[in-house]
This record gives C-alpha cells, sequence and structure tokens, in this order.
C-alpha cells in the first residue's frame, strides 16, 4: 500500500484534543500557534492546514 | 519506366514529405521540442519517413513485393518515437513546478508518431503522383497532402466544449473556494493572504453531457493547469506547496473551479490561455454515442 499523504506534525494549544504517532507542537498562544504552523510549513515543505482554531496540522501531499 | 525517372519520383516524395514534417514541426508555448537538436532529430526521422513512403512505389512496379516489409520497419521506428518523446517528457516533468501529466505527455507522443506516419503517407502519395501522371501533378498532390497533414494536426480547444467565466475566490475559515466549489483547506492566515492577494479563479462550464465526462478526466485538468501556469507564471516555489493552482470539481453538475496563481494578472487573457488548452485525445469520452443508449445493437 502506498500511504500518499501524511501528517508530519500536530500544532495545538489545546493539548487535550491531540495525541497518536506524528510529532506535537503545544504551543500558548494563537500568536506562537500562527509561528509554528508557518515555519514548519516552510521547513517540512508541507501544507500547514487548520482542523480549528486550536489544531494545525502538516501534511505532506 | 528507367532508374532515371525513379530517381526523380523518389526525390519528389523525399522533398514533399520532409516539408509536411518541416511545417508540421512548430514550437509553441509548450516549447517543445526545443530549438535546434530537437528539431534536427525530427527532421532526421522526417525524412527518414519520406524516404521509405517515397520507395515503396517503385519497389512494389518493380514487382518487389517484399521490399514493402520494410515499411514494418517503419511502424516500429515510429513507435520508438513515441516512446522517446513520452519518456523525455515524463523524465523532464519531475522538475516542472506544475507539471505536464501523463495524459497530455501521451497526447504530444502520440502526435509525434502520428506526424511521421503523416510525412510518409504524403511521400508515398507524391511518388505515385509523379509515376502516373508527371511532375506537374505531383508537386499538386504534395501540396494538398501537406495541407490535410495540417489540418490533421488541429485537434479541438477547450473554448469548443466550455463556457469559461471568472470568478471570485474566498476563504470560508480555513477553506478555499471559487465560486461555490471547495478547493483546499489553508490554515495559515499569511498563505490565505497571498492566495487572496495573487490567485485568479474561473468556472468551466460544460456545453454537454460528453463533454462533463472529458473535462472530469485529472490528465485534462492537470493540463489546463500547466498550460496556464506556463503561458502566464506562476507564483509558486519549489518550497511552498500550499500555493499550489488546483481544479476541483462541482459534482451536483459537474463545473470545473479552477484556482491558479498567475503572474500576469490579465483576466481576459487567462481566459484566452484557458480556452486554447487542447482536449486531450485520451481524456474525450462519448457517453451519448454509447449504443445500448441508443436502442441499437448491443
Amino acid at each position: 500500500m502506498i500511504v500518499e499523504k501524511a501528517i508530519l506534525a500536530i500544532i495545538t494549544t489545546k493539548e487535550e484534543q491531540v495525541g497518536g504517532g506524528a510529532p506535537i507542537f503545544i504551543c500558548t498562544s494563537n500568536e506562537e500557534l500562527q509561528l509554528f504552523s508557518t515555519n514548519l510549513e516552510a521547513i517540512m515543505d508541507g501544507i500547514a492546514h487548520r482542523l480549528s482554531d486550536e489544531v494545525y496540522i502538516i501534511v505532506k501531499h | 519506366m528507367g532508374i532515371e525517372s525513379y530517381l526523380q519520383a523518389i526525390l519528389f516524395g523525399v522533398v514533399a514529405g520532409t516539408l509536411a514534417r518541416l511545417i508540421t514541426l512548430r514550437s509553441d508555448y509548450r516549447q517543445y521540442p526545443t530549438y535546434l537538436h530537437g528539431r534536427i532529430i525530427h527532421l532526421s526521422l522526417g525524412f527518414i519517413a519520406a524516404s521509405l513512403g517515397a520507395l515503396a512505389i517503385p519497389a512494389l512496379l518493380e514487382m518487389e513485393f517484399t521490399a514493402v516489409t520494410f515499411l514494418t520497419v517503419a511502424a516500429t521506428q515510429f513507435r520508438d518515437v513515441r516512446n522517446m518523446e513520452r519518456n523525455t517528457l515524463t523524465e523532464l516533468d519531475q522538475f516542472e513546478l506544475v507539471p505536464r501529466g501523463s495524459t497530455y505527455i501521451e497526447g504530444i507522443a502520440i502526435s509525434f508518431e502520428g506526424r511521421n506516419y503523416l510525412v510518409m503517407f504524403a511521400a508515398f502519395l507524391t511518388t505515385l503522383a509523379y509515376i502516373t501522371w508527371g511532375w506537374f501533378p505531383s508537386t499538386v498532390v504534395g501540396v494538398l497532402t501537406i495541407v490535410a497533414a495540417l489540418s490533421f494536426m488541429s485537434g479541438s480547444a477547450l473554448r469548443d466544449i466550455v463556457e469559461i467565466e471568472e470568478s471570485d475566490i474566498s476563504f470560508d475559515e480555513a477553506g478555499l473556494y471559487v465560486d461555490n466549489i471547495y478547493i483546499m483547506n489553508i490554515g495559515i492566515e499569511e498563505r490565505q493572504e497571498e492566495i487572496l492577494k495573487y490567485g485568479m479563479g474561473f468556472i468551466l462550464k460544460p456545453k454537454n453531457i460528453n463533454v462533463i465526462t472529458t473535462i472530469s478526466n485529472l490528465g485534462q485538468q492537470q493540463a489546463i493547469l500547466h498550460d496556464a501556469s506556463a503561458t502566464l507564471g506562476v507564483y509558486k516555489d519549489s518550497g511552498t506547496p500550499a500555493l499550489t493552482p488546483l481544479i476541483k470539481r462541482d459534482l451536483d453538475d459537474g463545473r470545473l473551479g479552477v484556482f491558479i496563481l498567475p503572474l500576469v494578472r490579465d483576466p481576459e487573457l487567462a481566459k484566452k490561455v484557458i480556452g486554447s488548452v487542447p482536449v486531450l485525445e485520451n481524456a474525450i469520452k462519448m457517453p451519448s454515442e454509447a449504443t445500448f443508449l441508443k436502442g441499437g445493437k448491443k
């Protein structure tokens, strides 16, 4: 089976909502959340997707 | 007939065939084939095709029937042309910011093969005309076959099958929309601003039922994106996957939402570019031609 998409990182301000196998970055503010997502997006060559205002994921397409 | 006149007949055929190849070999916005080297390869192959076509008639007249087997060599040769084109373009496609996609590549490769057969045919007919009627009718036939080759070359374009309208792009939360068609999820606000600033949206409305299936082909959609990006430029780099031109489909009515990031932001020009994207042979489907729908025999 070929996995085409993968979650490379999870960035959140709401720790209790996330878990699992991908690296999780816990932020304290919304600004930090945006900053982390922007940086991780650039570093990982993935796309930052917003699941809710508190949870962002970086996905490799 | 003497060997002298055969020579002239073959010469006429070869010239007509090679000319046909020269005329059908055009570098356009696709920048393919590239100048000089790519051209020389295809002109040489065209010359070989023309020679094979021209030789067939004198060989037959001299009762050398086995010479016709030469034509099978030609067929193998031209299939290799198609392979060569496919391989080269597939290799190059990995390094395109917006790739052509394999359907488009196959379409280009097929036309390279097809044009060689047209060349062979042109040479064949011209030689035949020379031997039966003489040099003047042969010239006329040569010109006619070249005209025929040119008319075979042009397929239909997207403007013939869809209506193209410019449309607003908007964000609903993180979702990017062209009109009411969902394109993708963009999380970061900075990217959203960039997209609103540089992005453009178009809606393609299919004109009939056959068209719906044709434009739903992913290869056809990729061809639209590639041509638009190649002609209008693209606001994208290797490290910015969020800035990717995309096409999504409205499942209700088969319309396409086209989202592009052009450097040249001229809606009229963009419409023209999208309108002149070729309809790929491999994407064309004709559900209305199904005989069991028409009540005919299965």
